[in-house]
């Protein structure tokens, strides 16, 4: 039962970080459109290390 | 109108497609063939035996999936006399028991899985349990379970099995050998290659210029552009694989990505220089106080946290796709009460037709992301100091005053 809950909260708060990310770089791509490669970039490498984050919890968790 | 069925005309009476067409059409008979002549092994009585209709036997049958196996299982149905039968093939078992090496085909299970048949080889006798093998103790003549479901008189084996993963791993690693190594060739003779190699070669020279170049640095980006290549290819074929109805699971094993973890880790381990060395253990420019305390971050950082999120991310990520696609599959089981037929087998169509979609592109992203972060770990390693070093009146160097990794980012 906890665990599950302790997933649920793990999914809030990846989700959050992940928006924050996307919407981030959405805000840089606008600004400054010739950086678009770089951000998307930077962009999926702290996405991943998010996710991976999450995956790891979410397994330990399981 | 007319022009449409000029060109249908045209197409089907022209020579030259006729003849690819009847190419296409031998290897079609030819895969055809291959497939109906695999030996239809192993069935076990009982009418419901290995059907799945119910939730537990649908997570059940998923958590089966997600594990390695040694047989290749293809599908399953049930003859007119109400037999259970499988189709796929056996693969052999190599295993080190305290006789020495025995080996035998899988098929000699009979596709038991929970340990009631017993295989008798060199003095050993051997069971089957949850996908490993285990040998019973001296003198037991059947394998006994306590509650969580251990065998309490049998133990694991040095298993050297030819799995599935394994036989996945041989199928891609042969294709990349002879895929790559005609690719090679095609450059002695010209500059633009053919065929299939014009597919590979865009591939290449992303994996080159988008991964190696930016992440390592123009200077030694060479010597590691191989290793990033190979991994790249292997994870990426493998995921792709893992989406086809054979239903390989490579990538989704903890064995396999912490394997390609470790070669990472040796990889800029070893071929990290004195500064990499030097900034991890006694960095400059940080009160000596700190010093230790960011040596031990540093250290864990290095040899735990970084493979450790590289291993679970590409584990948790495949895994997690097949777990989600088998999922909606199963809704035409599950919900077939509540929607009737049509409708769950509707619903399930959908829904695991574009959560497929998005796997393919997990596939790639996961390839991608594996290969980027071991380009930028194995950067961090060997990236030098672009600038001299300033001296004071007597000589000694005067620390840098902006931390050096601002220039990785």
């Amino acid at each position: 039962m906890y665990n599950l809950i302790g997933a649920g909260l793990i999914v809030i708060g990846a989700g959050i970080g992940l928006g924050q990310i996307g919407g981030k770089a959405m805000e840089g791509i606008a600004r400054q459109p010739e950086a678009t490669g770089k951000i998307q970039t930077a962009m999926i490498i702290i996405a991943a290390l998010l996710e991976g984050l999450a995956f790891g919890a979410l397994f330990l968790g399981k | 109108m007319t022009t449409f069925a000029q060109i249908f005309r045209s197409i089907i009476f022209d020579k030259e497609i006729m003849k690819e067409v009847s190419k296409v059409i031998k290897n079609l008979v030819l895969i055809i063939a291959a497939i109906s002549s695999l030996q239809s092994f192993a069935f076990s009585e009982g009418q419901d035996e290995g059907a799945v209709n119910t939730k537990e036997e649908v997570s059940e049958y998923i958590n089966h999936h997600i594990k390695d196996s040694h047989d290749f299982h293809l599908f399953s149905f049930t003859n007119g006399e109400g037999e259970r039968k499988h189709v796929g093939f056996p693969l052999p078992v190599i295993v080190w028991s305290s006789n020495g090496l025995v080996t035998f085909m899988s098929s000699e299970f009979h596709h038991d899985d929970n340990g009631e048949v017993i295989v008798e080889k060199s003095g050993s006798k051997f069971v089957k349990l949850h996908s490993k093998i285990y040998e019973l103790e001296e003198g037991a003549t059947s394998v006994n379970l306590d509650e969580s479901h251990h065998a309490t008189n049998a133990h694991k084996v040095l298993d050297f099995s030819i799995t599935k993963s394994v036989v996945g791993i041989l199928l891609v690693g042969l294709f990349m050998l002879w895929a790559f190594s005609s690719l090679a060739r095609q450059y002695k003779n010209k500059s633009v290659p053919t065929g299939f190699g014009r597919v590979l070669e865009p591939l290449v020279i992303y994996v080159r210029d988008e991964i190696a170049k930016p992440n390592i640095g123009e200077k030694k980006y060479r010597q590691f552009t191989g290793y990033l290549l190979t991994v790249f290819f292997f994870i990426w074929i493998l995921n792709l694989l893992g989406l086809t109805p054979f239903g390989f699971n490579v990538t989704g094993q903890l064995a396999v990505t912490a394997a390609l973890a470790i070669l990472t880790l040796i990889i800029y381990t070893f071929s990290g220089n004195k500064d990499y060395w030097m900034h991890m253990l006694w960095m400059p420019g940080v009160p000596v106080l700190i010093r230790p305390v960011l040596a031990i971050i540093e250290l864990a950082g290095a040899f735990l946290i970084k493979p450790f999120s590289l291993l679970v991310r590409l584990f948790a990520n495949i895994s997690a796709g097949h777990i989600v696609v088998m999922s909606l599959i199963a809704i035409m089981f599950t919900l077939k009460e509540s929607l009737g037929v049509a409708g769950a087998t509707g619903l399930s169509l959908i829904l695991s037709f574009f959560i497929t979609l998005i796997e393919v592109l997990v596939a790639f992203l996961q390839a991608y992301i594996f290969t980027m972060l071991s380009a930028l770990f194995i950067g961090m390693a060997v990236a030098e100091h672009d600038h001299e070093h300033h001296h004071d009146a007597e000589g000694h160097e005067i620390p840098d005053e902006e931390d050096v990794r601002a220039d990785f980012i």
